[in-house]
């Protein structure tokens, strides 16, 4: 009971933080509240019990993409650009509410929130429900699955990861910047 | 004695959704760049304390882990978050020159 309110409190915030987002111009800001999304995102995860995933979105999300995000701005924040003031936005709001529309009718076919005749569950889902415990010994069902059972497969993942930053490092991060352009980089407010 | 922990519990979420509320509001209006670190940073706290408070309602204590976690980062992003506004960019040390970009921020 607490769970579905507290949900709906945190989507309605989930709901303002990105409707102040589409509506902002200060990108310092816009970043905050991207920050703040990813916080309220990784909450919904872990009130709905998908711990695994809110712990992704929270180290990705909330953590690497800020800090990704306001490295790009200290990079850029010189060149950006005003909004174009002839913009017409009936066609891509209609394109996305004709998307949203079917994305909403596909939903009504999916199995109830936790409902265990989904065709999910009868597959493979059983046999590590029953035997991850004591196969693994690892007590959350998704961390024996992704930590044990696809270990390799998460393995190979780490090392694709480690040796695409490894080659960012070499590309970009190498050289150190010479700051010329430091004088006129305050923080405009859209206040 | 089981339901009046559970109250307390339940008590502590809502105030804990206030907070956020209030949290959200100052980042969504503050207006200067502090204001919206300090915002962001006061609503991972509460993230994290929401959860904790979510683990001890629904009785998973394994989720307590997942708030450490979030606090580390929430911790690690702020420091990053301004380290960028006093310094202008990640790669260079704080002694260096940093004087000309102090301040004029907000």
């Amino acid at each position: 009971m607490i769970d579905i309110f507290i949900t709906v409190i945190l989507l309605a915030f989930l709901a303002i933080t990105a409707v102040s987002i589409v509506r902002m111009t200060n990108l310092f800001a816009i970043i905050m509240l991207f920050g703040i999304f990813s916080f309220l995102s990784a909450a919904i995860f872990v009130v709905m019990d998908a711990v695994d995933v809110a712990f992704t979105e929270a180290a990705v999300g909330a953590g690497i993409s800020t800090v990704l995000m306001l490295a790009t701005i200290a990079l850029t924040r010189d060149h950006h650009e005003k909004a174009s003031t002839s913009h017409r936005p009936w066609l891509p709001l209609a394109v996305v509410i004709v998307t949203g529309a079917a994305l909403v009718y596909g939903t009504l076919d999916i199995p109830w929130f936790g409902d265990p005749e989904a065709p999910a569950q009868m597959h493979v889902a059983p046999y590590y429900i029953e035997r991850s415990v004591p196969e693994t010994g690892v007590p959350n069902v998704v961390t024996a699955v992704l930590a044990s059972y696809r270990g390799f497969d998460t393995l190979g993942e780490v090392i694709v990861v480690f040796t695409a930053g490894i080659a960012v490092m070499l590309l970009i991060g190498g050289r150190r910047r010479k700051s010329n352009a430091r004088s006129n980089e305050g923080e405009e407010d859209d206040k | 004695m089981e339901l009046h922990n559970n109250l307390m519990f339940v008590a502590a979420s809502l105030a804990i959704l206030v907070t956020m509320g209030l949290a959200l509001a100052r980042a969504l209006m503050g207006p200067t760049v502090f204001d919206r670190i300090a915002a962001i940073n006061m609503f991972g706290t509460k993230t994290v304390l929401l959860i904790a408070v979510l683990a001890f309602i629904s009785g998973r204590m394994d989720v307590l882990d997942i708030a450490l976690v979030y606090a580390l980062i929430n911790f690690i992003g702020v420091v990053a978050v301004l380290k960028l506004v006093v310094n202008g960019d990640f790669h260079s040390s704080p002694d260096e020159e940093n004087t000309s970009s102090k301040a004029d921020r907000g």
